[in-house]
């Protein structure tokens, strides 16, 4: 025993060995954040030519590395497909995950997973192309269908086709590129996913108005950022620099005017607890108190990361809808820091 | 000189020592046992320690170690499912279906690439330098590429190449083929039909019977009757007569195109077609090179040999070369079987559903049993690979030469 | 032939006509006794079934390579900035696109300031690599003694560290990760396949049953169920709290996995060994290590060599697999640059470039060993 233990350590060497004590501790020690993200989904997250991540997911992990490291870039990010992304981050190789993953109950609960605030408010829609005339889900009837395999929107389609009592042939697929690719070559007749998700990968295609999104919405996915169970300090963090970002937008907190807004305590008691000139909150998630004018630094408030990535100016052109603030009737509501 | 005297004394206790542990050392059975016990030692040690840390890193997220999962209902659909499934049935169901089309893939790529393969053996063997040339050529290139590229050209080429279902190659109206597959019409027996599967069987029946008589009149006699032409005539000619003389008891479902897709019918989907043609074209570039390597083993004095005795070419190739050959290629050929079956787990690169993509991927994913899962598929192959080469084996023993 | 039959033929024909001797002129050979035509004859057109095949396989030909050679070479685009522009231009392939993405093949995300590291530690393994296959090459000894360390040398020159500066090993990718996953499952599969081998037909039950239960569960399994376990399974079974590097674990699983079908052709290899070669050895009085170093894996490695380079092509074509579990071999590159929308659909020209690729090095590989095959038949054949 003591022998293998000896060998084992003897490869440990190799390894980053740290304490079991808490993932903060951990990410600290590494001096890097091992964020799991989608193999490519633009506008969400995808590598540009040089392998720089870019993307609205992409800017949450910045955000959470700004925080508790300091530093935005000291991300490496874990590329992950539909199936692969719970193990990742259970078996800890991700410390968390942003790739738009719906929340669940089952997936909160039996896949020990423990969620972090919504970040977008979505629903899985169809896309078609418009020269099939189909107007409904509904007249789907026989149609081949892309999904990627390991999703909600898989469950939720063998549900609504059910439901409905119609027929249809799932072609099952890894990666949302492996997706378009069939999909443009008509191996199937129409593409489910997020709705958010089609929008992207239509704003990819060449003649994107050949393809149009079914009007129908058939699930409510709210997607979020996920950590593992079993260590409340970590799904802390995660769930208070997700709703800073949001708070941030509230409260009119920009990349611009952070710097001035944090440099002295002012008028406004909310900014003040936020960026650390009121209260000790930092301390309270085992942080500093700058954590969250760090992470407002690098990566904006949660409006400016929407209008960099997917918003209207963008080529993906999402509207804000649901995800607008709650007082611009969206339901983005975020607990306060206080 | 007394501390000499001690010196010396020293230096016996010592040598004896040495001498005992040496003893020991050198002593055949005690070693054995020593290195026996530590190996041991070590690897229980080993499975210990990295169970005990399986166990304590599930408790840490509060995961425990169950089966019961299998019995939930899966939720998901799967294209290509032989015996009923629907998204209601179980996780248990879905690795069955999984199962299934493995095998289903598996023993389709094994007959293709056998015929292939000794196809291409023949042809490198061949007289005709063209041929010889091609035959080389298309070897060189599918064994020296990787099977996964193989697959995914195959089905890109299947995907892009081929017409869509609104416009797909028609087969005299009842067979189609279309980038979603190839449609063909599905038959449904009439109760006159079964006179005709008896017939079959019967067929069958007497062929054996009939190969076992004339081989023992060949021993006793010499006489030679026309095994295969009679072995045709019972099993193949018979049947089909008596089907169109029954007028034809089968009622044919034919697809046609109705909506998006075919509706009726069989449909062998691009995915499956992929798997399969990639699988056969890859391995029987290898079969094609072990049938070559078994049939040059033979000694070109064996062929004269027979031809001496005045056995025609087909008999010299039937009872002379190749059983000789077969020993040579047999066991070769059953690692090669071993590796289609193993091969067809890279379905998931398409998305055919087998047995990997299903348990091991869909529901693994969906139920977070990874640690339940990989031990449920690592174990399904091995025991397919049990299975096929225990036959092998089987079939190997029954070739072999048997020395007297 | 008779002077009254020339004479009887008198005529035209100069066959049959009647030459004083030292005048008769020079005649065309016979038809097709010799030369290309009967090299055609012979080879082609023989019997009717061969004529057959002839035509056939001429017939396969022509509907296979005029299309080809056009798409890929005459009608092809060799220069553009996107797909649209190699559309403008020809109606084939596009190996603009290609030629872009060429370095990303190469050195996959590794950093352009360190690539020199990369070509450093390349021309070392050609170094290693010819002094290996080369008898004749000069300094070979040193080079092979240099040979032993170089996995080190390349590690630290990849990896950096000690001076350079560290590169994480997700930014390996392309020609360069399959290299790395290739030599080093060459380099450490052969000896641990050695010892498996040698495991597997020891006298002691428990090393033998051990060594048969860990190669047969290898080679039972595929290789992505392992490297999906490696991949994202293992830290379950390492102590809490620690992980090691994922190329590492990739590299582990797949020297193990070429280790067990090695040390199944080792075994070949020893079991052609006829017994009274251990006999003779233990006659001589050598324990159990020098006979075997001296006596059996000399001859039984030379047996087996055919099988260890078909195993060592194997392992090569096997790395592509690695694009499953997210690393970016060249096919992986390949995939993740059509998802460019520059280059849209250009999937024909990745797969064919990847192919060729393995194509060269595996061919190569294959020639290698034939050669040596044939070189080392010292006189057990015929």
């Amino acid at each position: 025993m003591k022998a293998i233990k000896f060998a084992a350590a003897a490869v440990m060497s190799f390894a980053a060995v740290s304490a079991q004590a808490g993932t903060l501790d951990d990410v600290k020690a590494r001096g890097e954040l091992n964020c799991v993200v989608s193999t490519g989904l633009v506008g969400f997250a995808a590598p540009d030519a040089d392998g720089k991540w870019a993307g609205f997911d992409v800017d949450f992990c910045r955000a959470v590395a700004a925080a508790v490291l300091g530093d935005a870039d000291k991300v490496k990010f874990v590329p992950s497909t539909g199936k692969t992304r719970f193990t990742l981050l259970n078996s800890g190789e991700g410390d968390i995950l942003f790739r738009n993953t719906t929340e669940t109950m089952s997936r909160d609960a039996d896949l020990k997973l423990s969620f972090l605030p919504v970040n977008y408010y979505d629903g899985q829609g169809f896309m078609v192309p418009k020269a099939l005339g189909v107007a409904s889900a509904k007249d789907l009837d026989g149609a081949s269908i892309c999904i990627q395999t390991g999703t909600t929107t898989e469950l939720n389609l063998a549900d609504f086709f059910r439901i409905n009592n119609i027929s249809y042939e799932p072609v099952p697929i890894e990666t949302n590129e492996e997706a378009k690719t069939n999909y443009l070559a008509e191996r199937c007749d129409v593409y489910t996913t997020d709705a958010s998700g089609l929008a992207a990968t239509r704003a990819a295609f060449e003649a994107p108005d050949d393809h149009v999104l079914l009007p129908e919405i058939i699930s409510k996915e709210p997607l979020g950022g996920a950590v593992r169970h079993g260590d409340d300090q970590w799904a802390d963090i995660g769930k208070w620099v997700v709703n800073a970002l949001i708070s941030a937008e509230e409260a009119g907190i920009t990349m611009d005017n952070v710097a001035e807004l944090g440099k002295a305590a002012g008028d406004n008691p909310t900014v003040n607890r936020m960026l650390g000139t009121e209260g000790d909150f930092g301390s309270m998630i085992g942080l500093d108190a700058q954590w969250a004018m760090r992470a407002i630094m690098a990566v904006g408030n949660y409006g400016e990361i929407f209008d960099r990535h997917i918003g209207p100016d963008t080529a993906i052109a999402l509207q804000r809808g649901l995800n607008a603030q709650w007082k611009d009737g969206g339901i983005l509501y975020s607990a306060p820091i206080r | 000189m007394s501390s000499q005297v001690s010196g010396h004394a020293e230096n016996v206790v010592t040598t004896d020592r040495r001498g005992l542990l040496s003893r020991i050392w050198n002593d055949k059975e005690t070693r054995s046992v020593i290195i026996q016990v530590l190996a041991l030692a070590l690897i229980c040690a080993f499975f210990a320690y990295i169970i005990r840390n399986a166990v304590v890193n599930l408790e840490a997220i509060g995961k425990g170690f169950s089966f019961d999962f299998l019995w939930q209902p899966a939720s998901y659909d799967i294209n290509q499912h032989l015996i009923e499934y629907t998204s209601r049935s179980s996780h248990f169901r879905a690795m069955i279906v999984g199962l299934i089309n493995t095998v289903l893939v598996a023993i389709a790529g094994i007959v293709l690439a056998t015929v292939l393969g000794f196809a291409l053996g023949v042809l490198r063997l061949s007289k005709n330098w063209l041929t010889n040339k091609l035959a080389h050529v298309y070897i060189e290139y599918m064994r020296n590429v990787p099977i996964l590229l193989h697959i995914l050209l195959v089905h890109g080429i299947i995907v892009h190449t081929l017409p869509r279902p609104k416009s797909a190659m028609n087969f005299g109206d009842t067979v189609f083929l279309s980038n979603r597959g190839l449609v063909s019409p599905t038959p449904h027996p009439e109760p006159l039909f079964w006179i005709v599967a008896a017939m079959f069987v019967a067929g069958v029946i007497f062929a054996i019977l009939f190969r076992r008589w004339a081989r023992r009149v060949q021993d006793q006699t010499g006489k030679i009757y026309p095994v295969f032409w009679i072995s045709l005539l019972a099993v193949i000619v018979v049947p089909v007569a008596l089907y169109f003389l029954l007028g034809s008891p089968i009622q044919w479902e034919v697809p046609a195109l109705k909506g998006f897709n075919f509706k009726g019918g069989w449909n062998i989907r691009p995915e499956f077609i992929a798997l399969w043609l990639a699988l056969s074209l890859y391995t029987a570039a290898f079969i094609g090179e072990i049938v070559r390597a078994g049939i040059t083993a033979v000694n070109y004095g064996q062929t004269e040999a027979s031809a001496a005795l005045g056995l025609s070419r087909g008999r010299t190739l039937n009872l002379v070369v190749i059983p000789q050959a077969l020993r040579v290629i047999v066991p070769p050929l059953s690692s090669q079987y071993l590796n289609i079956t193993k091969n067809s787990s890279l379905a998931i690169a398409i998305g055919y559903m087998d047995v990997t993509a299903t348990i091991g991927g869909i529901s693994l994913n969906q139920t977070g049993r990874e640690m339940e899962c990989m031990m449920i598929v690592m174990l399904i192959y091995l025991i397919l690979s049990l299975l096929i080469s225990t036959f092998m084996n089987w079939y190997n023993n029954r070739i072999k030469l048997v020395e007297r | 032939m008779t002077t009254e039959s020339t004479q009887a033929g008198a005529g035209a024909d100069p066959y049959k006509q009647h030459y004083e001797p030292g005048t008769h002129p020079d005649l065309p050979p016979p038809f097709a006794t010799s030369g290309p035509l009967l090299w055609l004859r012979e080879n082609l057109f023989s019997s009717p079934a061969n004529i057959v095949m002839s035509l056939v396989s001429l017939f396969l030909l022509y509907k296979i390579l005029p299309g080809v050679i056009d798409w890929a070479v005459l009608d092809a685009a060799f220069t553009g900035a996107d797909r649209n522009e190699c559309r403008a231009k020809a109606s084939g392939a596009c190996w603009a696109f290609i030629s872009e993405r060429l370095r990303l093949f190469t050195f996959g995300f590794y950093p352009v300031e360190e690539r020199w590291r990369v070509w450093l530690a390349f021309v070392l393994l050609v170094v290693v690599v010819v002094a290996v296959l080369w008898e004749k090459c000069p300094f070979r000894k040193p080079l092979l003694w240099f040979g032993i360390v170089y996995p080190l040398v390349a590690g630290w020159l990849l990896v950096g560290g000690m001076g350079l500066t560290p590169v994480s090993t997700d930014k390996f990718g392309g020609i360069m990760l399959t290299l790395v996953i290739g030599v080093t499952g060459i380099a450490f599969s052969l000896p641990i396949g050695i010892v498996l081998a040698l495991g597997r037909q020891s006298n002691l039950p428990i090393i033998k049953y051990s060594c048969v239960g860990f190669i047969e569960f290898i080679r039972g399994v595929p290789l992505i169920t392992l490297l999906f376990v490696a991949s994202t399974m293992l830290s379950y079974f390492l102590p809490p709290g620690t992980s090691f590097d994922l190329l590492l674990r990739v590299l582990i699983m797949v020297t193990l996995f070429s280790a067990a079908y090695m040390a199944e052709v080792i075994r070949g290899g020893l079991q052609a060994i006829p017994k009274g070669q251990i006999e003779a050895a233990d006659a001589m009085g050598l324990k159990y290590w020098p006979s075997m170093r001296l006596i059996v894996l000399p001859q039984a490695l030379k047996i087996s060599i055919p099988g260890i380079v078909n195993t060592f092509i194997g392992l090569f074509k096997d790395t592509t697999l690695v694009i499953i579990i997210g690393l970016l071999d060249p096919l992986g590159i390949g995939r993740a640059s059509l998802a460019d929308t520059k280059w849209n659909g250009l999937t024909y020209e990745v797969y064919l470039f990847v192919a060729l690729f393995f194509f060269v090095a595996c061919f190569a590989m294959a020639r290698y060993s034939l050669y040596l095959e044939n070189k080392l038949h010292t006189g057990h054949k015929r």
